[in-house]
């Protein structure tokens, strides 16, 4: 099997299982109990806040564990939208966001919030200016992901926090994509709240964390014990948050390492399918990009032929984002670029990782080049 | 901690022998699904002098898109041809509705359904179902076109 999708979802490293497993067998107190059993637990889940901060420049009582990137995209919205309300209803995201994000949104509206989704330029990022054009005086809440799952086209939030700057705007950053392949700093982000996931970087489902800086108010959106210091309720999922802590630091150690060459295995791989297969496009190729991924249209062939006819080759990779898959949805990242229907049809993406050889990518360029050349021969466009 | 593994997800034994189950769509859609979406019966075109009648439908921005071309001889389907741009689930029913439609009378030809096209390819997934439609529907269009077009002569 030769795994491209590694934006969806990755492998448990070993030695991360190895360090939460004992935390769900002999070590399983709960961190709230009085004796040291709980106390073990209660010590453990303090170094995973402190070493995760420490990743991301934070403060280890500025870091909230959720459940995952889902919930701490949920938090961040809800959070701050319901906080923040009395100062204006007014919320500004992209186009091109998680749908953890936009249907967030899309719920907030009927809660009565009005929100602008920006959309994104064709070469894949949003405009600085046209997120602060969007921006009125009843804005309470800017939220603007790192970098795109589709894509991997990296977006300007640094910039759009220092046009913020003066304002007394929230801004939240989806990084889920971004942690532990490129450089992840909040301050040098500028933003308040920032969501993050365990599952993309080699660590356990299940697991997220939102950073949120003091200053932001926040309401919690799950009521009970009064566990991360009040605002996310829930006994403690201490073997997955010390997995995702762990895993965390490992991408980010490797990262200098690993990052250049999944870019490179990665440039090669769009070279070659470029130039063996014609009537290929690149998305996003002009702007800063994840090292890891490459989202091409093939055109004249519909994209879940490709995946089938791959998958029986045991090659897996994804149409977009792999909540549309299985339905005829279009990407709505592509959507937003301005990239015709009929393109975005044929849009598949290969998201690289650890395990990936060069070998992997010349199969997997082979494979596509008599896929495509299959397909379009069949084809009635 | 552990030393740092090689751990490619795959190349553990482990992995070999579970690879059957990793083959989702080999469950998803079933073997004559597979069959018919990677060796489609009947790919083809027709010149427009060849062909008796002809039928586009769908909309390839929407996902899908057929081409079909019939020839017919003495009230008889006697050859198919069709083009498809769509997803496994339209190649599969498009190339089923064209082997089942080949040799048929026009009438019987027009009374095929999408379930007769589903049930001899022993079912779809039911999101796909609507895929299957594309095929008959095609063939009631080129069986018009050709009604049409021997009127007019």
């Amino acid at each position: 099997m030769i795994y491209l999708d590694h934006n969806a979802t990755t492998p448990m490293r070993a030695e991360v299982f190895e360090t939460l497993r004992p935390f769900l067998q002999e070590r399983f107190g709960n961190p709230s109990s009085f004796y040291g059993l709980a106390r073990q637990a209660r010590a453990a889940l303090a170094d995973a806040r402190r070493n995760l901060a420490a990743l991301i420049g934070a403060q280890p009582e500025e870091i909230i564990f959720t459940s995952g990137g889902t919930e701490a995209d949920n938090l961040a919205l809800r959070g701050t939208a319901r906080m923040l309300k009395g100062r204006g209803r007014h919320i500004v995201t992209t186009a091109i966001e998680h749908h953890a994000v936009l249907r967030t949104c899309r719920d907030l509206e009927q809660e009565g919030f009005t929100v602008t989704y920006v959309p994104a330029r064709s070469d894949g990022q949003v405009a600085v200016q046209d997120v602060l054009e969007a921006v009125r005086t009843d804005t309470i809440l800017v939220s603007v992901m790192l970098a795109n799952n589709e894509t991997g086209v990296i977006q300007p939030v640094a910039a759009i926090a220092a046009g913020l700057r003066e304002r007394d705007i929230a801004l939240h950053c989806d990084a889920v994509q971004a942690l532990g392949k490129i450089p992840l700093d909040v301050n040098a982000l500028g933003v308040s709240l920032l969501a993050l996931s365990g599952h993309k970087v080699y660590g356990p489902k299940g697991a997220g964390a939102l950073y949120v800086r003091p200053d932001t108010p926040l309401a919690p959106i799950l009521t009970g014990g009064s566990q991360e210091s009040g605002r996310r309720a829930g006994t403690e999922n201490v073997a997955a948050w010390v997995g995702f802590a762990t895993a965390a630091g490992l991408a980010c150690r490797d990262m200098e390492t690993e990052g250049p060459r999944l870019k490179t295995l990665r440039d090669r791989f769009e070279a070659l399918v470029t130039a063996r297969i014609p009537r290929t496009v690149v998305h996003g190729a002009s702007s800063p990009r994840l090292p890891n991924t490459a989202h091409i249209s093939f055109a004249n062939v519909e994209s879940e032929s490709v995946l089938l006819h791959l998958d029986l080759r045991g090659i897996c990779a994804s149409a977009g984002s792999a909540c549309t898959t299985g339905s005829p949805e279009p990407s709505h990242v592509l959507a937003a670029m301005g990239i015709p229907a009929l393109e975005a049809q044929s849009a598949l993406r290969f998201s690289l990782g650890r395990g990936t050889t060069a070998e992997d990518m010349s199969a997997t360029a082979a494979a596509l080049a008599d896929i495509i050349d299959r397909l379009r021969a069949i084809s009635s466009c | 901690m552990s030393d740092e593994p090689k751990d490619k997800p795959t190349d553990s034994a482990e992995a070999e022998e579970t690879a059957d189950a990793a083959h989702g769509p080999l469950l998803f859609y079933n073997d004559t699904v597979i069959d018919h979406f990677t060796q489609p019966r009947n790919v083809g075109e027709m010149s427009d002098e060849e062909a008796d009648g002809v039928a586009v439908v769908g909309d390839p921005t929407c996902g899908d898109q057929m081409k079909l071309w019939i020839k017919v001889r003495d009230g008889v389907i006697a050859d198919i041809k069709f083009k498809s741009f769509g997803c496994p689930g339209a190649i599969a029913t498009s190339s089923m509705a064209t082997e089942l439609a080949k040799g048929r009378r026009l009438e019987e030809a027009a009374r095929l359904t999408d379930d007769d096209v589903v049930e001899a390819l022993g079912g779809i997934p039911e999101h796909k179902k609507h895929c299957s439609l594309m095929g008959t529907t095609a063939l009631r269009h080129a069986i018009y076109d050709f009604l049409v077009k021997r009127e007019q002569r």
